[in-house]
């Protein structure tokens, strides 16, 4: 019970738990950028590096998860959740994990606060790290970019799964025993992603990582079209240009660096022993609850989204997070895009696969490259990748594309081979060139993609042609078998003298 | 007291050996690990900063989190890469084990050496197979990813149970529960042995090597 913690220990165990709560928040965070995360040890301590691990502070997050908490700190019954999401280039949202801080009410009395509980929460975080990094989302993260991005959401109060799907897995990190409970770090991760592919394959069918801006130039410093929402970009704080955000002075605080080596009372079984939840606060807590809203980021479909800036070529630190605010609960919509503030995709009022069918259509794989060896037979599937034919070109989609109001992909173009039939359905489709990591296409005509298409389907040598090479070997045993004939009979005697040698 | 055993283990195809392997000691050592002490007056001490890499894995589809210091990474490559080299003299049946233990050194009088007593032990049971072609090698990749995915998680597991770990030592003592060897951080005492097995059962270990080595010391 709180008596039997002396006040000291009770101001350094809510200061530990507060900026536990802080750390876990950014861990989280920055293992889902999509970026490999790396930190400097260093042997001397500064006073700034809370549990003795580098973690950074990203200045957003900090605030974020300050207004989430709100002063209060992760108790019985009130959890700090940081809700990891998903949402793709149309709109469609889908939550990925749920990490929750939580406490509950077994207490270890006899822990030292000052060196135990402190230790204890540094290895948790240091599993907080290594666990980050096996959970499917952080994959996911790694390829976030123009299809699809990584959100988070920072709330507090009860735990809300719903959003995971059926068959959703738990994992618990660990749990420390404090003298006023013990604090359990634990992760509930989605493992239905079908829904996700369900709908991506309902709207259009990427070959593999497509850009959908190859043919805007991205903006300087950043690969988001002009006509995005502004984002609050963040800054290294080791960068010039990085300016002090409000509010994160607290995170100044210098951590506990020093201990004591007089021999610590460390009991591993200690005993452990409930206590009542705490009256001290507890209307405090309910009007908190009665109110997420005040705390959070309304509604499920808010979040801040986090992404990098060169989510290919990114060699600085650089984070892009978007506050989106409230939106009604259909925000899959486009329209609703448009008028959020929400920044990936909100864009000028015109729809952006309409923007982006428009720029594309100007240039598509495949279209205007006279030389090109697909075919155009529409009989047979996936024809266009046929050998060369003799079918013109006034014929081939690839090079007169039908007049459909999206275009396709190659891939549709060859599995719907009826041409501009079904085109309502192709509304949605946009056709891009494919362009793998590290390309240059300013250097290079054709990608490398279309390299290795043509690659594979190479034209035939004309001296292997069946018909003209059966041809021209009737026409040749035709033409000069008498004359053979005949110089075989004038030099007989020769070969038949030779032929007796041998014997 | 009692040494803490833990076995993990995995199968994978020899270009996978080292890294499955140093993924999960790495992830081990980050918990066993802590900056390095820096003792004052009055009998207190300040610990230095632990920084962390992410390591993507050029076979695996996998990512783990090493302790930021080149050090020892050396020294447990090494390590691996001569365990990996055991088993592929051993041919392609061989079944390897590499464990990672953790000790305490226990002075003793002259003659006799410190004694060291282990308290904790990993041990990494390693099968090695064979793909025929391409398509199980990419199916293997991913498989292999998920297994080390598991393992992690168990390790944090054990880890997170907070049994027995030494008490943090005086200065005087500090030698005999840490490795201090490090410039930039100070993982607990601890050694990698190895035991290769290989098709006819006959067995390579480290272990014994080291054991009557020392015997033969005093």
């Amino acid at each position: 019970m709180d008596s039997d913690l002396s006040p000291q220990d009770k101001k350094d165990l809510d200061k530990f738990i507060k900026f536990f709560a802080l750390k876990t928040v950014q861990v989280i965070v920055q293992a889902r950028l999509g970026e490999k995360i790396c930190t400097r040890s260093s042997s001397t301590p500064t006073g700034s590096d809370w549990f003795n691990l580098a973690i950074k502070d990203i200045p957003e997050v900090t605030h974020e998860a300050k207004k989430a908490l709100a002063g209060q700190l992760p108790g019985v019954g009130h959890s700090m959740c940081v809700e990891i999401s998903l949402k793709t280039s149309e709109g469609d949202s889908m939550e990925l994990e749920t990490w929750c801080l939580e406490m509950n009410e077994k207490c270890d009395k006899d822990i030292k606060v000052s060196y135990t509980v402190y230790d204890r929460l540094s290895v948790l975080l240091k599993s907080l790290l290594a666990v980050t990094r096996v959970t499917p989302a952080y994959k996911l993260s790694r390829k976030q970019g123009h299809d699809y991005v990584i959100l988070y959401r920072i709330y507090f109060g009860e735990v809300q799964m719903r959003g995971l799907g059926e068959g959703f897995q738990t994992v618990r990190i660990g749990v420390v025993g404090t003298p006023v409970g013990t604090v359990t770090l634990s992760c509930a991760y989605r493992t239905n992603l079908a829904l996700m592919s369900n709908r991506q394959f309902e709207r259009s069918v990427p070959i593999m990582g497509i850009i959908v801006d190859h043919f805007v130039d991205p903006p300087c410093g950043s690969q988001r079209p002009a006509n995005m929402g502004q984002p609050c970009n963040y800054r290294a704080p080791d960068d010039d240009h990085g300016e002090a955000f409000a509010g994160v002075q607290d995170s100044q605080e210098v951590c506990t660096t020093s201990f004591s080596t007089s021999p610590p009372s460390q009991l591993y079984n200690s005993r452990l022993s409930y206590q009542p939840p705490l009256l001290a606060g507890t209307t405090e807590l309910c009007h908190t609850a009665a109110n997420p809203n005040q705390t959070l980021h309304a509604g499920k479909e808010d979040g801040v989204m986090l992404h990098p800036a060169q989510p290919y070529h990114a060699t600085d630190a650089h984070l892009t997070l978007e506050h989106m605010p409230n939106t009604p609960a259909s925000c899959g919509d486009d329209d609703n895009l448009s008028h959020s503030g929400e920044g990936r995709r909100s864009a000028s009022p015109s729809d952006p696969v309409e923007s982006l069918n428009a720029l594309t259509r100007k240039v598509g794989a495949f279209v205007n490259k006279p030389n090109t060896r697909l075919s155009a037979s529409m009989d047979l599937p996936f024809a266009a990748f046929a050998p060369r034919g003799l079918d013109s070109e006034d014929n081939d989609p690839m090079v007169h594309p039908p007049d459909s109001p999206s275009c396709m992909s190659p891939l549709q173009a060859s599995l719907h081979s009826q041409g501009s039939e079904g085109s309502g359905q192709h509304d949605d489709f946009v056709m891009v060139d494919f362009r793998p990591a590290f390309s240059k296409d300013d250097l290079m005509p054709m990608d490398l993609g279309t390299f290795y298409r043509e690659f594979q389907n190479p034209p035939q040598l004309a001296s292997l042609s069946l018909h003209i090479s059966s041809q021209s070997m009737a026409d040749d045993l035709v033409d000069s078998l008498p004359e053979k004939l005949a110089i075989y009979e004038r030099n007989i005697d020769e070969f038949d003298a030779f032929v007796d040698m041998l014997q | 007291m009692n040494c803490r055993s833990e076995l993990l283990e995995v199968t994978v195809e020899a270009r996978q050996v080292e890294e499955s392997i140093l993924s999960l000691l790495h992830t081990i050592l980050l918990h066993r690990s802590t900056g390095k002490f820096h003792y004052k007056k009055e009998g207190t001490y300040s610990i230095g900063t632990v920084g962390t890499v992410d390591i993507d894995c050029d076979f695996i589809d996998f990512t783990f989190v090493r302790i930021s210091s080149d050090e020892l990474d050396r020294v447990i490559k090494k390590a691996v890469s001569e365990f990996k080299d055991a088993l592929s003299i051993s041919g392609n049946d061989g079944i390897g084990q590499i464990s990672l233990e953790f000790y305490q050194k226990k002075k003793s009088r002259w003659p006799f050496s410190d004694e060291c007593i282990p308290w904790e032990v990993w041990s990494i049971r390693v099968n090695v197979v064979n793909l025929a072609n391409e398509q199980e090698r990419q199916i293997c990749r991913e498989k292999v990813g998920e297994k080390l995915c598991e393992k992690v998680i168990n390790v944090v597991e054990v880890i997170n149970r907070h049994e027995y770990v030494p008490k943090m030592p005086t200065q005087s003592e500090v030698d005999n529960v840490f490795d201090t060897s490090l410039r930039e951080v100070q993982p607990y005492l601890h050694k990698i042995t190895y035991q290769i097995t290989d098709s006819l059962g006959t067995s390579v270990s480290t272990t014994m090597r080291r054991l009557i080595k020392d015997t033969l010391a005093l």
